[in-house]
């Protein structure tokens, strides 16, 4: 980490106006997708944006990139205004900020060979000889972990799993400095969200991206992140460094979130449920967002929005009883149980001496 | 929102009684044009009355459609359950008509489903679903029927019952939608509920309420229920006796602790350690190489084999059959305990 700022981001905001009418449409309302939302990235560093469906995550997400237009606020990306660029001049900044998809299927064009598919951003972005771009596409699925005879196959010659690597190849084609994820891993399995998870880590090092990395499993987010935003119905309520966030959460929704995820983890006695549903994001209730499912809602979160406040450790909590409410009680577990670490080690012990089994 | 002790599951009782359901070496294969699909190809493994068996395993390791195959719900053709045994209560499933199959399901076993929006008729009020079972099966009027309704549906703690009884589907969230899917399962009273990804669809703090909801009411009602999953988490925290599949085959069976403090099979602990974890800070996390084998063409000896680090000429030749390690603890690898075997 360089310790340079990346982005910038300063009161977001985008409304989604509601109309209803069929001839003569009128606005009834508007959902406030995202709701005056600031936040900053430094180079190689990697914010992971949490939060349950409707939150804002993945509108937040396409605002970055400007995939959307906001409806106030600002988004510098390494000094630039990225709002106020034209559109060709935006198309040029798109080079150095990329995004990758929750759904890989989705994403890839299903007539397009994979070489298609990786060699269209780079002629377009880097103006690469045909032979040169060829070169970057190999390069590009070697990266990856995919193999050279892959480039003439079509997306639904592959699983999951591969695709999300295409997804990613294809994300690297413009050698971007800022990848957006909008949740990579959620619709794979494990074993194979694992491997992805690995693939981020060691391409982040190796060419030295940052990422915003948006998710709703915490697990994910605390094992691949730097710092931890944790959005609810448009808002950030807690944002800080990942160890702070999740191992002494102020705010009353990270402390339900956190308790929800179902852990195979022991002395996990105490839990609390958050109850009830997420309210429309059309008609958010007033106050803090949180106050109709939070266990410690007094009369001021029903009648006043809490402003964000920096603690000592440089998070930032937006709750007006943050210093009042009980203290987190410390993580139990202990880490894989040492018979189950013994057997891994032998298994990796065994990959190492036969790397062919890969 | 509330704050409670967790029950962990008593994993303390053993087997004595007759188990309520025993499935026997099941086959249930599908005829394609792609060749013959041996999604479940010879499981076994029984669940006891009031306790809850989760069923654990990646994509196409045919948890589903071992599922389907108790309920008789495999389409017919491409499906066949070609092989095996299903004895409920002692009485055999398998080879009974049609007819007496639809007397035991929704009476018997009921199942739910992971997306609810899809399993419940989006043009019905959710009080005629609740009460169609209870026509059905119990012989109850309207009036009784709708009476029931209303109870289940406080059961299952959606607000406001008397009133939610005439809204349809769509009028509600995805967690009040599982909630309605949890009253329709449980309406008649089964024995056994089969859950199928009962909570992959809905949110965190959506799928810990549901959650809490089945552990309370098989704590009430006393219900078995065969929990369908791909989340060790989800299985830690709700399961007393856990199956662990891959490619149409158990692995590894043992009860809920012994999966987290003793696994044994090399792709139990591939799972266990391919997630992340809150107490630990490893860099990288472990990974199984390569990927689930294609069901037409499923690799000789231990199906795991093709992917196994430790894999020997004898696991690339012969499948190796279950075979117990500790009490109720059986797993199917030739080199369990792997210890053994390593450097």
């Amino acid at each position: 980490m360089t310790g340079k700022q990346l982005l910038a981001v300063d009161t977001l905001t985008k409304h989604f106006p509601v109309r209803r009418g069929l001839i003569f449409p009128r606005e009834i309302g508007s959902v406030r997708a995202v709701d005056g939302i600031s936040l900053t990235l430094q180079k190689g560093e990697t914010l992971a944006v949490v939060g349950e469906s409707g939150c804002g995550k993945s509108t937040l997400g396409r605002l970055l990139l400007r995939l959307i237009e906001p409806t106030s606020g600002s988004v510098r990306f390494d000094g630039i205004d990225v709002l106020s660029l034209d559109r060709e001049t935006l198309r040029k900044l798109r080079r150095r900020m990329q995004m990758i998809f929750q759904d890989p299927f989705a994403s890839l064009h299903p007539r397009l060979s994979v070489r298609r598919i990786l060699s269209e951003p780079i002629e377009l972005h880097l103006g690469l000889s045909p032979k040169d771009t060829e070169r970057r596409v190999n390069e590009l699925l070697s990266v990856v972990g995919l193999a050279p005879y892959h480039a003439d196959r079509y997306p639904h010659e592959f699983s999951g799993g591969q695709r999300q690597r295409i997804g990613i190849a294809r994300a690297l084609s413009t050698r971007p400095e800022l990848i957006v994820c909008d949740e990579p891993v959620s619709a794979l399995d494990v074993s194979i969200q694992a491997h992805v998870i690995n693939l981020l880590v060691d391409l982040r090092q190796q060419f030295g991206l940052s990422y915003i990395f948006i998710a709703h499993d915490l697990a994910v987010v605390r094992h691949i992140a730097d710092r931890i935003a944790v959005m609810y119905l448009g808002e950030i309520v807690e944002i800080g460094d990942k160890y702070a966030v999740t191992a002494s959460p102020r705010h009353p929704y990270t402390r339900a979130l956190l308790s929800a995820v179902p852990r195979a983890e022991a002395g996990r006695e105490r839990r609390t449920i958050a109850q009830g549903d997420v309210p429309s994001p059309l008609n958010p209730p007033s106050g803090c967002r949180f106050h109709p499912r939070c266990p410690y809602a007094e009369a001021r979160c029903r009648a006043e929005t809490p402003q964000a406040r920096t603690l000592e450790d440089g998070r930032q909590v937006a709750c007006h009883r943050q210093d009042e409410i009980p203290p987190w009680p410390a993580a139990g577990g202990a880490g894989i149980d040492p018979v189950v670490r013994r057997r891994l080690q032998v298994l990796a012990t065994a990959a190492k001496a036969k790397p062919a089994a890969a | 929102m509330s704050v409670l002790v967790q029950e962990k599951p008593d994993t303390s009782v053993q087997a004595t009684a007759t188990p309520l359901l025993s499935v026997d070496g099941l086959k249930t294969y599908f005829k394609t044009s792609g060749g013959l699909f041996k999604a479940v190809d010879g499981v076994s493994f029984s669940v006891e009355a009031g306790k809850t068996l989760a069923i654990v395993g990646e994509s196409g390791c045919g948890k589903s459609v071992t599922a389907m195959s108790i309920m008789r719900l495999v389409p017919e053709p491409p499906g066949e359950t070609v092989a095996g045994s299903i004895r409920y209560a002692g009485d055999e499933l398998i080879g009974k008509s049609r007819r007496e199959i639809e007397d035991l399901r929704g009476a018997e076993i009921s199942m739910i489903f992971q997306e609810p929006m899809t399993s419940l008729n989006p043009v019905a009020r959710v009080g005629a679903q609740i009460a169609e079972g209870l026509k059905r099966h119990k012989g109850m009027t309207d009036a009784q029927a709708r009476e029931r309704a209303i109870e289940m549906l406080r059961l299952v703690r959606i607000p406001s019952p008397e009133t939610r009884v005439d809204e349809f589907p769509h009028q509600m969230s995805g967690g009040m939608r599982q909630r309605v899917m949890i009253a329709i399962a449980l309406a008649c009273d089964p024995k056994l509920l089969i859950a199928d990804e009962p909570t992959t669809a809905l949110d965190v703090t959506i799928q810990a309420q549901i959650l809490e909801l089945l552990r309370s009411l098989q704590d009430k009602l006393k219900t078995a229920i065969i929990l369908i999953t791909h989340d060790l988490g989800v299985v830690a925290e709700n399961a007393h006796r856990v199956v662990v599949m891959y490619a149409g085959r158990v692995v590894e069976t043992a009860p809920v602790d012994a999966i987290f403090s003793d696994a044994q099979h090399p792709y139990t602990l591939g799972l266990l350690a391919s997630v992340p974890r809150f107490d630990d800070d490893a860099e990288r996390l472990l990974t199984i190489p390569g990927s689930v084998p294609h069901p037409a063409h499923m690799p000789a000896g231990c199906r795991f084999s093709p992917r196994c680090t430790l894999a020997t000429s004898k696991c690339t030749a012969e499948e190796p059959p279950l075979r117990s390690v500790a009490s109720g603890h059986e797993v199917a690898c030739w080199l369990a305990p792997i210890e053994k075997h390593g450097s």
